[in-house]
């Protein structure tokens, strides 16, 4: 199919180095050429994409223009990639795929995208417009694939369309409550030749934002807030997205209120500050869900009433009422039902309650809030003479003061760098949160470190969420990118086995797998590769590798059956919590 | 309870598929769908009728509106409105029974829109009910073929105390 598309295109002389979708001398414009100036327009710096047949005519277009394209490995690297750019950056991330498997191929990191709310814009090639619908060589239905896993989608059949169509992409994306938005654009259309003229203005006639909060409801968010004895505030990735952490900080500080976080609101409140009680949650703090479940008011903010922050929704905090303040409306009663609803944007939201609220002191709820602190605390056995993982994280934190860029897989490694790990700043903490996208930490650390060149980036991994993409680290390679990759090695899958001890009699069916020498396949690959399996060598190892230029991959040889706690079993109430005594113990 | 919910959307490819896929994504139970276009070329009208409690019905009104060429979104539950349905139907008619088929069509205002040597096709137009009491009736005669086109509806605009 290719050969066939560059017969038909222009001829192309043997010395001339002009390609063959290059636009001729008059104003007409190749469609490929008009989705790079869109592109650029759009303050379109950097991409990851890989090429393939239909997509070919734009690729040669990039070829020479002021984009940096990044290759992964795979089309899901490459998603995710520009996933974890976007999650570190708060601009667009732009993937580019060809058709068929690879526009399938993105799927997986465009669920991962919408459920985390991460602004991605991928473009896909498509067979031609008269090829459609007959099964063509490397053809997908992806606009029907996608739908469900995009916040948007469309097929672009008319070339007339293609830059408002593209500027769309981007405004949807990364507006209101942000997502994935995918275009896929016939080989055809990108060949074909059009006379751009004039701005591009947009057709959206229902898509609305709703900014501002309505003031009514502020004002009664504000009197709950100024009347409660026992607030606590329960903030999400919303609260980042919005780019509120500091108007956070301002309501917490002034109204006096403890603040929890959700995985996805790590980093928005600073957790050495004292009104932080950490995560809440399935393997939230003690001390986060004894609040929430004893709290009277509870003020949810950029968060969404997830299954694994509420456990049973009966009886999640049953004595609060409860204030809502988000920007999505569909997120508002949709799990748990909501007295003061707020719709509007967070930061926008915040700096008019904080006009409203007054400060009180609430020092019998601090103070029993500081007994729950003291009594369970996330803690593990520091004395075993074995590798624990969360000491891995502990002392990861120590060398970069709290301060790197982490990225995670999802399991146990990824609750326990939500746990020891204490973040100060958003876009700190990168994490497939709703979807648990196993295979996410890896290209999401090579995104990240993309999106922030002299940050330091770690990957705080786990052996089979590393398995799944960790074909990626040539891509790192390739571009030297110094990332960090701690594999939490325990052999298993962490959290199934944990589960299939407590509930399933310690029967490990399909959970562990014989793994690679990590240390052999990071060096195979052209990275730094160490294996660390005394504690005693956990410090020097990871000072030795916060020092290198190269990408590198420790893996770090934890204690095998070591269990995330406390945990809050499925079906139970928040405060149902297993494996307190062995926090208090440990305390 | 039964809620009928006005959709305008942008008439463009997908947009049916997008609707449609939401509602089977979030396991809304769909009782009718009708699309069709409006006065304005660039919009077509969605009618659909859904059964479930408040929030559910409160859900889907929110998650449509969400869907981005979902343009307008209108829950008509509490407001007097004029709700049609129409139906297609072929009845079993030997020549012996068509006196009393016939004064059965009269009865319901339907309309013969076909006759055959052995059946008729009926035109048939009201609300639900109407189209319901009207599918009893021919029950005894042998019902061939039923085609509906599922609830449209628009708000009145008159004095809400005329009933519908």
């Amino acid at each position: 199919m290719t050969i066939k598309f560059i017969r038909k295109g222009v001829k192309m002389s043997p010395k001339s180095r002009s390609s063959a979708v290059s636009a001729d001398k008059s104003n007409l414009k190749a469609g490929a050429q008009i989705i790079v100036d869109t592109l650029i327009d759009l303050g379109v710096d950097t991409m990851f994409g890989y090429c393939g047949g239909v997509i070919l005519p734009l690729f040669d277009r990039l070829y020479d223009a002021p984009i940096r394209v990044i290759v992964p490995r795979h089309e899901q690297g490459g998603c995710h990639m520009a996933d974890g750019y976007a999650r570190a950056s708060g601009k667009v991330g732009v993937v580019v795929a060809t058709s068929g498997p690879g526009a399938c191929n993105l799927t997986t990191g465009l669920a991962t995208a919408l459920m985390d709310s991460v602004p991605v814009v991928a473009i896909t090639g498509q067979v031609r417009t008269e090829l459609i619908g007959n099964d063509a060589f490397q053809e997908a239905d992806t606009t029907g694939i996608t739908r469900p896993v995009t916040k948007y989608n469309s097929i672009v059949k008319d070339i007339k369309d293609l830059a408002r169509v593209i500027k769309e992409a981007f405004y949807i994306a990364s507006t209101s409550r942000p997502g994935p938005v995918l275009v896929d654009i016939p080989v055809d259309i990108q060949v074909a030749k059009y006379e751009a003229d004039g701005p591009v203005e947009m057709d959206l006639p229902g898509y609305r934002i709703q900014t501002k909060g309505h003031a009514r409801q502020i004002s009664a968010a504000a009197a709950a807030i100024n009347k409660s004895e026992k607030p606590v505030l329960y903030v999400g990735g919303g609260v980042i997205i919005a780019n509120a952490s500091e108007e956070l900080r301002k309501l917490a500080q002034k109204a006096h209120l403890p603040v929890t976080m959700t995985l996805l609101g790590l980093g928005s409140f600073e957790q050495s500050r004292p009104e932080s009680l950490d995560m809440l949650g399935m393997h939230g703090s003690a001390y986060a869900n004894y609040a929430v479940q004893e709290c009277d008011l509870l003020i949810a903010i950029g968060a969404r009433f997830d299954d694994r922050v509420t456990g049973k929704v009966k009886t999640f905090a049953p004595n609060a009422k409860i204030i809502h303040i988000d920007i999505d409306p569909t997120s508002i009663s949709k799990n748990v039902n909501v007295d003061i609803p707020v719709v509007g944007d967070a930061k926008y939201i915040m700096t008019e309650l904080v006009k409203e609220v007054e400060y009180r002191e609430r020092a019998e709820w601090f103070k029993k809030i500081a007994e729950w602190k003291k009594k369970f605390p996330f803690s593990y056995d520091r004395n075993a003479s074995t590798v624990k993982p969360q000491y891995v994280i502990e002392e990861l934190c120590r060398q970069t003061n709290g301060e790197a860029i982490i990225t995670t897989g999802v399991g146990q490694n990824q609750m326990w760098t939500a746990q020891f790990y204490k973040f100060g700043r958003p876009r700190q903490f990168i994490s497939s949160g709703g979807l648990g996208t196993m295979g996410y930490g890896l290209p999401a650390a090579i995104g990240a470190q993309i999106a922030r060149p002299d940050a330091t980036v770690i990957d705080i991994d786990g052996d089979h969420s590393f398995n799944m993409t960790m074909t990626e680290l040539a891509t790192a390679v390739e571009h030297k990118l110094p990332i960090k990759v701690c594999i939490l090695n325990n052999g298993y899958m962490g959290l199934p086995r944990q589960w299939q001890e407590l509930f399933y009699g310690k029967r490990y069916s399909c959970s562990r797998l014989q793994n690679p020498n990590y240390e052999d396949v990071a060096k195979a690959l052209g990275a730094v590769g160490e294996t660390i399996d005394k504690k005693a060598d956990v410090p020097k190892a990871i000072k030795q590798m916060l020092a290198e230029k190269r990408p590198c991959v420790f893996d770090f040889r934890v204690e095998q059956e070591e269990n995330v706690w406390p945990m809050v079993p499925a079906g139970k109430s928040l405060n149902e919590m297993d494996g307190l005594d062995i926090l208090e113990s440990m305390a | 309870m039964k809620h009928i919910i006005s959709a305008l959307v942008e008439n463009k490819p997908g947009v049916l598929a997008h609707v449609a896929g939401m509602f089977a994504a979030r396991a809304f139970n769909i009782d009718s769908l009708v699309v069709g276009r409006t006065e304005d070329p660039k919009l077509s009208r969605m009618t659909i009728v859904v059964v479930g409690d408040d929030k559910v019905v409160e859900q889907v009104r929110k998650q449509l509106a969400k869907i981005v060429p979902v343009v307008k979104v209108q829950d008509f539950v509490g407001q007097p409105v004029v709700a049609r349905d129409l139906m297609l139907i072929t009845l079993s008619a030997p020549p012996d029974k068509r006196p009393e088929i016939l004064s059965l069509i009269e009865m319901f205002k339907a309309r013969v829109v076909d006759i055959g040597v052995k059946q008729l096709m009926v035109e048939v137009s009201g609300p639900e009910t109407k189209i319901e009491a009207f599918i009893d009736a021919c029950k005894p005669y042998g019902i061939k073929n039923v085609a509906r086109t599922g609830t449209i509806a628009m708000p009145r605009q008159g004095p809400s105390e005329v009933k519908s």
